[in-house]
């Protein structure tokens, strides 16, 4: 029992680095000149065009999220299908880029879209910047990675046999495909589309850099909160930020429940995304 | 029981430089138990897959009714499999992994569901459906695997070393039931074991192999008492294997005496090697003036049903196994009886195989444990 020593430094982490700072969320939210008052909140969930906002960033994290599954899925099946070794290398090949900063890796793409292709094409009025897709397309570059590694670990360990077995039983590749593979490979599924989906909706980086600011998302409406409140005179009025945050926090909760019903057969391990 | 259901035709089967069987030519009579018997590594299992169709034979080919199968993939063959380690959906109840192989043939719902309790029923499994199989004991899994198996009605059931997982008891228990489901149903079955008790009890061919040829092939009580070579003497149950001279038909000379024994057709003056099994040899007293050999007990064993004597004759060991109890020390007389000994032709000496690792192992197992037997 004397081990639980060892955790009071991370409680501590936990303590100054998340609970405050969610205490002081809560607190700027519901706070009207030193009072509790729903006013302000109810004017931020007031404003349309801020659900809007919230709507595109969900719909643009569901793009993300299915393209990372589409494109992840068969590169993970056919990394889980070759010989350990090569399989270990290409993966590694794979997380190379995300060895280098995010934001740097923004930064090229930004370059790139903005400027070396359309040099390259000879365009003077054009870039590729501030489209849906350019947003989505760096985004799934970002986050792929994150949809096949637990794609390949979940599709790793099935068993072989398995394979034969339905093979066996009468089933061709497809139908053991359908009946089998996928249906196993579930856990990752569901751990790949938390892992892209829920960085995704939060994502601010990436369309702040490459949607040239015609594709803001949540997050980006909510750094313009802070930053326009910061920005006025007199008393900084963090409201408005901390209502939307709290509501991207709800739409976090939400969706890490739905993944987690999906993945209820699976009770033993505990997931921890 | 006549009609040959697969036949083998000169299989060769290689990975990368490694022959994994040579040479096999083997037929499979419709609707009897075979057993393809040999230490790990020998090949029973690469002869297994190759039946069921997850690996293509490099060289020779497979007939299953009289058809050439060698490039039929596995969903085309009606030949099912109960594999090693069961291989049993995770994903699907007991139910769904007996009705698999019904719905992927897209029988009508009612047929399924009278064909999966049938055979639930049949593996003692009755009102098991609806649970998973992690929630069954390694004996409850084993039926399932049979289940799923059998429920396809198949020509040929292949079983992997099905019984490998469970312990004694439960394992003898499933080697008579499936010995009755293969009786009652009329399937050929095709099991796989490196145990040779497993395979004296439930066959009705055996096919000893070892270093991916086969060694021998009869009926248990064949193979068992009339080996073939060395390898099969040793392999199936203990015996001793002693260095003779064939003076003449009916006539061996063994452990520096002249035996009367049963076999014939050999060279005369040939060397052979004799076998003989420890429970054909009686001991009686030493006075005994029937006695053909005069030895003193090194040591006795206890062993359940039988005692184990090691005897001294001589410059020889035998292994001796009674009922009854001779105490260490005590000299006895032997008595070898002519249809006791077993006689090989010296064709293959051990010494002279090319052993593999695995088999280089057992085989180096089996001569330690006859040197310590010798000491």
């Amino acid at each position: 029992m004397k081990r639980k020593v060892f955790a009071y430094p991370y409680i501590v982490w936990m303590a100054l680095f998340i609970a405050v700072p969610m205490v002081f969320i809560f607190y700027y939210a519901f706070n009207v000149d030193g009072s509790f008052s729903f006013s302000k909140v109810w004017a931020t969930l007031s404003d349309i065009s801020k659900w809007r906002v919230l709507w595109v960033s969900i719909e643009i994290a569901a793009g993300t999220t299915v393209f990372c599954l589409l494109l992840g899925y068969p590169v993970a099946y056919i990394l889980s299908n070759m010989r350990k070794s090569i399989a270990a290398f290409i993966s590694v090949l794979f997380f190379v880029p995300m060895w280098m900063n995010f934001v740097l890796r923004t930064y090229a793409w930004q370059a790139i879209l903005e400027y070396a292709i359309p040099n390259m094409l000879g365009w003077t009025d054009k870039t590729l910047t501030g489209s849906v897709w350019a947003v989505m397309m760096v985004l799934v570059y970002n986050f792929i990675p994150f949809m096949v590694m637990p794609l390949y670990n979940s599709l790793s360990k099935i068993d072989r046999s398995l394979i034969e077995a339905s093979g066996d039983l009468g089933a061709n590749g497809r139908m053991t495909f359908f009946k089998v593979v996928l249906p196993l490979s579930v856990p990752g599924i569901v751990s790949g589309i938390t892992m892209v989906f829920i960085p995704a909706i939060t994502a601010f980086t990436v369309p702040a850099l490459i949607g040239n600011g015609n594709y803001n998302l949540y997050g980006n409406e909510i750094e313009m909160a802070f930053k326009q409140a910061a920005g006025s005179a007199g008393s900084a009025d963090y409201s408005v930020g901390s209502t939307l945050a709290i509501i991207l926090l709800i739409c976090v909760f939400i969706s890490t429940a739905v993944m987690n019903r999906f993945d209820k057969d699976h009770e033993e391990g505990g997931n921890l995304l | 029981m006549s009609k040959h259901l697969i036949d083998l035709v000169d299989i060769r089967k290689t990975y990368g430089e490694d022959d994994a069987l040579k040479n096999i030519n083997l037929y499979i009579r419709d609707g009897e138990f075979l057993t393809l018997l040999g230490p790990s590594g020998c090949g029973k299992t690469t002869m297994l897959r190759l039946i069921a169709g997850f690996t293509m034979p490099t060289e020779g080919k497979i007939l299953i009714d009289g058809k050439d199968v060698s490039a039929v993939p596995p969903f085309k063959r009606r030949v099912n499999t109960v594999f090693q380690k069961y291989a049993l959906f995770p994903h699907l109840n007991v139910y769904d992994n007996v009705a698999f192989g019904l719905k992927i043939q897209k029988l009508s719902p009612q047929e399924i569901d009278t064909r999966v309790n049938e055979m639930l029923e049949l593996v003692n499994l009755k009102g098991y459906g609806k649970r998973w199989i992690d929630q069954l004991s390694g004996g409850q899994q084993q039926r399932v695997a049979i289940a799923r198996a059998l429920v396809n009605r198949p020509q040929v059931l292949l079983l992997d070393e099905p019984l490998g997982a469970l312990d004694l008891k439960l394992r003898k228990g499933m080697q008579i039931e499936l010995k009755k489901m293969q009786q009652r149903l009329g399937i050929t079955f095709i099991f796989v074991t490196h145990d040779q008790e497993e395979a004296l009890t439930m066959s009705d061919t055996i096919v000893v192999m070892n270093e991916g040829q086969i060694q021998q092939i009869g009926t248990p009580t064949d193979i068992y008492n009339e080996p073939k070579n060395v390898f099969v003497a040793k392999f199936i149950g203990e015996s001793n294997i002693l260095p003779g001279i064939m003076k003449k038909d009916l006539l061996i000379n063994f452990m520096g005496r002249d035996f009367e024994c049963v076999d014939s057709g050999f060279t005369k003056n040939e060397p052979v090697d004799v076998v003989v099994r420890p429970e054909d040899i009686d001991m009686v007293s030493d006075a005994d003036e029937n006695a053909h050999l005069h030895g003193k007990v090194k040591s006795v064993l206890f062993m359940g049903v039988h005692y184990e004597f090691l005897v001294e004759c001589g410059s020889v060991t035998l292994t001796i196994h009674s009922t009854d109890y001779v105490a260490p020390g005590s000299d006895v007389g032997i008595i070898i009886l002519p249809d006791a000994i077993h006689i090989m032709h010296k064709s293959v000496k051990p010494e002279e195989l090319d052993f593999t690792t695995a088999d280089e192992l057992l085989e180096a197992e089996m001569d330690a444990e006859l040197e310590d037997k010798d000491e």
